[in-house]
């Protein structure tokens, strides 16, 4: 079969449809959206139409694929690192309700921060539900665990967390396909009360989740994809996770460590192969692309196993994206570099686009802040975060999806006036309503800035829930008509932003301004591929 | 056959454009590639870079390590200097010299000329005054593949299907402006990498 050139979440995204996917939900967030993408586009999703667009939120994502595997069919739900935070709830509480069609929960993390607030791991949270964590090494797995994951969700009646990191989403390389599964029917779970979460049955279920743990632990060590490989140095073993054994291997010519290599790609920890590697060799080294997940558990509360070295013991850095260069220092080898960077090389952040509407909403907003004080301006997630850099300097907060609106409302609380929120129209439809909604409540006066470039930009340009709807919303949620007021951002209009900015920032109440401008990323699109865009929407 | 490349540019001037090109030539030929690419925020105009990888025998990393890159492409001058401490003891430095500027202090360009002419393997190459030449404005991108190609470990006739492939749905025109602009790149840079 011809081989695909496929990025890592892509090959993920042409796995899940191979093995017989029924639906994707997902909210964008870089390194996951390409998932999601992917499957819009692709020629079997569309022949089948297997469900494919946006969530509002990665919540709703995960309820909705939940629902999905209610009804006997196979879902898979997407979204970053910092996204399985917004929908902790309802993936904690899928494994206690397990599942009945497959599901698969797949997070893409992001060590280094290349697009985040933190670089939490994941598989921290696969553990906390006790659910199999699948963590491929490369494109190739991360399809087949992708084709596989299902199966495994099906034989354990229980999600499966597939969890990859932004090098490995965010890379090419040539991929095989697996023979095209036909679709599951519907079918509704045997039990009736299987995913009432009472107390009673959810102590039940909870049992029953516990009971299945040895299982787990079983097909860990069952897994084709946790693969011992022996080696004659056996003054150092070395466990490698997810995409570190490519860094490692990275350092030996042919890809022959002369170590025995323990390759892990799913959890739990297979307990075996590792007593086995640990008892065989003088020291372990173990490699992450994330926190010292493996490590941690292995050495212990009182570290009596204080020959495993990784990050907790300084080898490797604590933090920040593994790469083979650190791989290389760990493993006492020289990292040669010939040519050093010139002084006059100049740093070059991100910036707003030349023509971004954000651009005259922030300095609109700036001159009339003069009038009323500085670090009053709690911002969110986007694009517009870049206002915090120069030469705007405009906002005093980036927190997580929609906090701009609830720590406004705190500050508020406290005395600060004005208090003001700028937030964009995804993210306010993403995690901004119910915020909104406590303001109302008090009426608390607070004044949401609702930058709308009617997309969701930051990731790409994908639709945006708020699109053509805002104002209806706003108002739905209680703020009065007239303190709802819609603004077009352009240079040519400053003068009127600062006189509505100026009015609403006085008043003693919620009030919600909207400036409104397409993202200038996706107006000069080419028509043809709008076009496009409207007839998949549609479908 | 192996070749370990470093592109970079500034984000939205389109990088992964060379790099797709040079990986549907490697895929046509059975090769194995690696191209690591910058999706997220530093595409808004921050600076940008790809790692491509293309080997006959199994690639593991999808990053260079460093000193190992053969083969640095730039299509920003300033840019072509950020990631130096990846090329090679021998590597080649090619680079467009027309800068992009969107920052308050980026540096004189003659100096940028000045430590690019330090290196000792570099074709420093005006690749959008070349493409308008060429009556190819908009394919600069391919001028910068064609002055990279003969430092590429891969034929260069493979380039060219890679083009085809690539813009063939936009029709023949399409196809040979930018055929036109990776032979006046490669030209160019045959022509300057002996001196």
């Amino acid at each position: 079969m011809e081989k695909l050139l496929l990025l890592g979440a892509e090959a993920i995204a042409q796995g899940a449809i191979d093995g017989g996917m029924s639906g994707i939900y997902a909210y964008p967030g870089t390194p996951s959206t390409e998932i999601t993408e992917y499957v819009q586009n692709n020629k079997t999703a569309i022949e089948r139409n297997i469900h494919r667009q946006w969530s509002a939120n990665e919540k709703t994502a995960m309820e909705a694929a939940l629902g999905m595997s209610y009804a006997g069919k196979r879902a898979m739900v997407c979204m970053k690192h910092v996204g399985l935070n917004v929908a902790a709830d309802a993936f904690i509480n899928s494994a206690i309700t397990g599942v009945n069609g497959g599901l698969i929960v797949t997070v893409a993390d992001d060590p280094s921060m290349h697009s985040s607030q933190n670089e939490q791991d994941s598989r921290f949270f696969g553990k906390f539900a006790m659910i199999p964590i699948l963590e491929p090494s490369n494109q190739q797995e991360a399809y087949d665990l992708a084709y596989e994951g299902f199966d495994l969700s099906e034989k354990y009646k229980v999600p499966v967390l597939l969890r990859i990191t932004t090098r490995l989403s965010h890379s090419r390389a040539g991929i095989e396909r697996q023979p095209l599964k036909s679709e599951n029917k519907i079918s509704y779970p045997e039990d009736p009360i299987q995913f009432v979460l009472l107390p009673s049955n959810a102590r039940k279920r909870y049992k029953g989740l516990l009971a299945i743990q040895s299982l787990l632990e079983q097909a860990s060590e069952n897994s084709d994809y946790n693969t011992y490989y022996p080696g004659r140095d056996k003054s150092l073993g070395i466990i490698a996770c997810g995409i570190a054994h490519n860094y490692l291997l990275e350092n030996f010519p042919g890809r022959n460590c002369p170590h025995p290599v323990l390759q892990i790609a799913q959890y739990p920890i297979p307990y075996s192969k590792i007593e086995k590697i640990v008892n065989e060799c003088e020291r372990i080294l173990v490699l992450e692309d994330g926190y010292p997940f493996v490590e941690e558990q292995l050495r212990g509360f009182l570290e009596i196993n204080s020959k495993i070295i990784g990050r907790l013991n300084g080898i490797i850095p604590r933090d920040g994206e593994l790469n083979p260069d650190i791989v290389a220092r760990a493993l006492g080898k020289e990292v040669k570099i010939y040519h050093s960077v010139p002084e006059i090389v100049k740093n070059r952040p991100p910036e707003l686009c030349s023509g971004c509407s954000h651009r005259d909403i922030y300095n609109a907003l700036n001159e009339t802040m003069l009038e009323f004080g500085k670090q009053k301006v709690f911002s969110d997630i986007g694009c517009y975060t870049l206002g915090a850099l120069p030469p705007w300097n405009a906002i005093n907060s980036c927190v997580d999806m929609g906090a701009s609106i609830t720590m406004a409302k705190g500050a508020a609380d406290a005395g600060i006036r004005p208090s003001v929120a700028v937030i964009g129209d995804s993210t306010f439809t993403h995690s901004g309503m119910t915020a909104l909604l406590d303001c109302v409540y008090e009426n608390t006066p607070v004044t949401v800035i609702i930058s709308d470039n009617s997309t969701t930009a930051m990731t790409g340009g994908q639709a945006s829930h708020a699109t053509g709807r805002l104002e209806e919303i706003c108002i739905g949620l209680g703020v009065k008509p007239e303190h709802v007021r819609v603004l077009t951002p352009l240079p040519k209009y400053h003068d009127e932003m600062v006189k509505v900015l100026r009015e609403e920032l006085n008043y003693e109440g919620v009030s919600v301004i909207i400036p409104r401008r397409e993202c200038i990323q996706t107006a000069t699109k080419t028509k043809k591929e709008i076009k496009v865009k409207n007839v998949e929407v549609q479908s | 056959m192996k070749s370990d490349i470093i592109l970079s540019g500034v984000g939205g001037q389109g990088i992964v454009s060379i790099a797709a090109t040079i990986s549907m030539a490697a895929l046509e030929n059975n090769l194995f590639i690696k191209q690591s690419e910058v999706h997220g925020m530093s595409q808004r105009g921050g600076a940008v870079q790809s790692h491509l990888r293309i080997s006959q025998e199994e690639i593991s990393s999808d990053l260079i390590p460093l000193g190992k890159a053969d083969l640095i492409i730039s299509v920003e001058p300033m840019e072509s200097l950020r990631y130096l401490p990846w090329l090679s003891e021998n590597g080649w430095l090619v680079t467009n010299t027309t800068p992009f500027i969107n920052i308050p202090d980026y540096p004189d360009l003659k100096e940028i000329l000045g430590e690019i002419e330090k290196l000792p393997h570099h074709i420093a190459i005006n690749a959008d005054e070349i493409a308008r030449q060429v009556k190819s404005p908009r394919s600069s991108n391919m001028v910068m593949l064609g002055a990279a190609s003969p430092f590429l470990d891969l034929p260069y006739g493979f380039l060219e299907s890679g083009i085809k492939k690539i813009f063939g749905k936009k029709g023949e025109k399409v196809v040979q402006l930018n055929i036109d602009a990776l032979k006046a790149g490669r030209e160019f840079a045959i022509e300057h990498k002996k001196s």
